[in-house]
């Protein structure tokens, strides 16, 4: 049996993914395939399934992966925009520290086009790769928005005219800066966390308490 | 030609058909083999009868107008409901009452593999049964329909829905704090938890963290102290009425929340390795029947019998791990 003691673990590629590496390494699990095979989804030796970070979420909650590592911008998207409603079926057990950045509102430097829009307009068109997370921000401080969805770069949105604002994550604010955005409101900061399956809480319970303090302690 | 049919509903074909009925007609003799006799009851309620249940995140989702203007809904399980019919149709009769069901529920959630918004529920109400040998005996019943259908590995979460409240009020948590803990824990984020109590002394900190955390085997009940010592009392009276093959399948649970308001005391959620969600649960909802001006307490399950055919195929098919 493996330091994960038999666990599945969802690891997210991406931008968490080094880090991600780095800790299980840390904790013993030989993670030299992991990290040099980027092809390949399924490490049956150390039980780890890798996938984007999006997904981790899905396969924990249907049980695929006993525990996963997500960010909290993933787990906040996925709660159900219905009022009343949870979001997935998942515990969030540890906040893992890395991976930190900020749910930020921006737009152009200046005098702030989407308060403008607000007031003469009364609707701030925001473009996001997070609808939820926007939609919810926004009515939640009272304004009346039109959340535009983007797959792609995000600051293409306000640099077109398409949209007054947008809704994004920033580490360190460079790519805002590039683009002549600004910062106008920080939403929620957002790091890894470590989510685990509700059944596999309870039946694997010594397992995933085990790993659990040896990530405390880490 | 393809007529669609509602996001969360399907059909049930003849294959599918004959599989579960071998699964409710295997439940619906051990119900009757225990003594509960099967009810129907309407599909559609008053919405202003069944809001005399505080059913929290499992409210009726589904509403209509009938000609009158009175609005009707789904019902959203089959507890409230009957729970109505003991209070209107047995206002005299003498407790212990016991009434099984099959019926289909509507709920709002988010369509997905064994949970459609049209649900087929199976389950029992054991109605003026106090704790702890009510308690026991749904259990019982619970682990024996759960036998009848084939399924081997499954285990039964037990916890109680008073302990969390009792625990921060034996701390003296402040009253504003307190919807805010529940709702991190209901939420299931040990994380938010855990920043919420920043503002509280750092040894009651621990112990309202280290608590809901706690599960597995009997030594759970022994390590949590004065503050929680009545639930966990409850929790041991009712495994030391438990028979041997029940007994092992039970996890005792101290931080176990079911989505539902009304349940006063024990709960319980069924978990079998080959699914990842509760195939079941229920527990003690020991002032529902008081709401409907009969006070009576009570104890009830309910199994969603997709995610049961779910999990026994899943077993058929190697998925799940053998209980040692």
């Amino acid at each position: 049996m493996s330091v994960t003691n038999g666990l599945t673990i969802a690891v997210p590629r991406g931008s968490l993914f080094k880090e991600t590496v780095e800790l299980l390494g840390g904790l013993g699990l030989d993670t030299s395939e992991l990290s040099s095979n980027d092809r390949k989804l399924v490490f049956e030796d150390i039980g780890v399934i890798t996938m984007r970070p999006s997904d981790v979420p899905t396969y924990v909650e249907a049980g695929a992966a006993d525990i996963g590592i997500t960010g909290k911008d993933v787990l906040l998207e996925q709660v159900e925009s219905v009022r009343g409603h949870a979001g997935r079926e998942v515990y969030e057990l540890l906040d893992l520290g890395y991976g930190r950045c900020t749910m930020v509102l921006a737009s152009k430097a200046g005098p702030d086009p989407a308060a403008e829009a607000l007031r003469r307009l009364g609707v701030m068109r925001v473009a996001t790769k997070y609808p939820k997370i926007a939609a919810r921000h926004l009515e939640g401080t009272g304004r009346q928005a039109e959340i535009v969805e983007v797959k792609g770069s995000v600051e293409l949105a306000p640099l077109t005219g398409m949209v007054e604002a947008i809704v994004d994550l920033t580490a360190t604010g460079t790519t805002l800066r590039e683009h002549d955005l600004v910062v106008r409101e920080e939403i929620v900061e957002c790091t890894a966390r470590l989510i685990a399956n509700p059944v596999s809480h309870k039946l694997k319970a010594s397992a995933i308490d085990e790993l659990l303090e040896r990530l405390r302690a880490h | 030609m393809i007529h669609p049919i509602p996001s969360g509903t399907r059909d049930v074909l003849p294959d599918e058909t004959r599989e579960v009925r071998a699964i409710t007609d295997a439940l619906r003799g051990v119900f009757e083999h225990h003594g509960y006799g099967e009810v129907y009851t309407p599909a559609l309620e008053y919405e202003s009868v069944l809001a005399r249940a505080d059913m929290a995140e499992a409210k009726p989702a589904y509403r209509v107008f009938d000609e009158s203007g009175a609005t009707l809904v789904l019902r959203s399980d089959m507890t409230v409901p009957i729970a109505r019919v003991v209070a209107t149709r047995y206002p005299d009769a003498q407790p212990p009452l016991r009434f099984c069901y099959l019926a289909h529920c509507y709920r709002g959630v988010r369509p997905q593999r064994g949970q459609p918004r049209e649900l087929l529920q199976a389950g029992i109400e054991l109605i003026g049964a106090p704790a702890p040998q009510g308690t026991a005996e749904a259990l019982r019943v619970l682990c024996a329909a759960l036998d009848a259908v084939g399924l081997e590995s499954y285990r039964i979460g037990l916890g109680d829905a008073s302990l969390y409240p009792s625990l921060m009020e034996s701390l003296g948590v402040p009253p504003e704090l307190r919807p805010q803990l529940l709702e991190a824990l209901a939420g299931r984020d040990f994380v938010s938890l855990e920043r919420k109590l920043e503002q509280v002394t750092s040894s009651d900190r621990e112990l309202l963290l280290t608590v809901p955390q706690s599960r597995g085997g009997p030594n759970v009940l022994d390590v949590s102290g004065d503050a929680v010592s009545q639930a966990t009392a409850n929790m041991r009276q009712v495994y030391e009425l438990l028979e041997e093959d029940v007994a092992r399948r039970v996890i005792f649970d101290l931080g176990l929340v079911r989505s539902i308001g009304y349940y006063t005391g024990a709960v319980f959620e069924v978990y079998d390795p080959a699914l990842g969600a509760p195939i079941g649960g229920g527990g003690r909802y020991d002032e529902l029947l008081g709401r409907f001006g009969r006070s009576l307490p009570a104890v009830g399950f309910a199994l969603g019998v997709d995610r049961l055919h779910i999990a026994l195929m899943g077993e058929e098919r190697g998925t799940g791990a053998s209980l040692s």
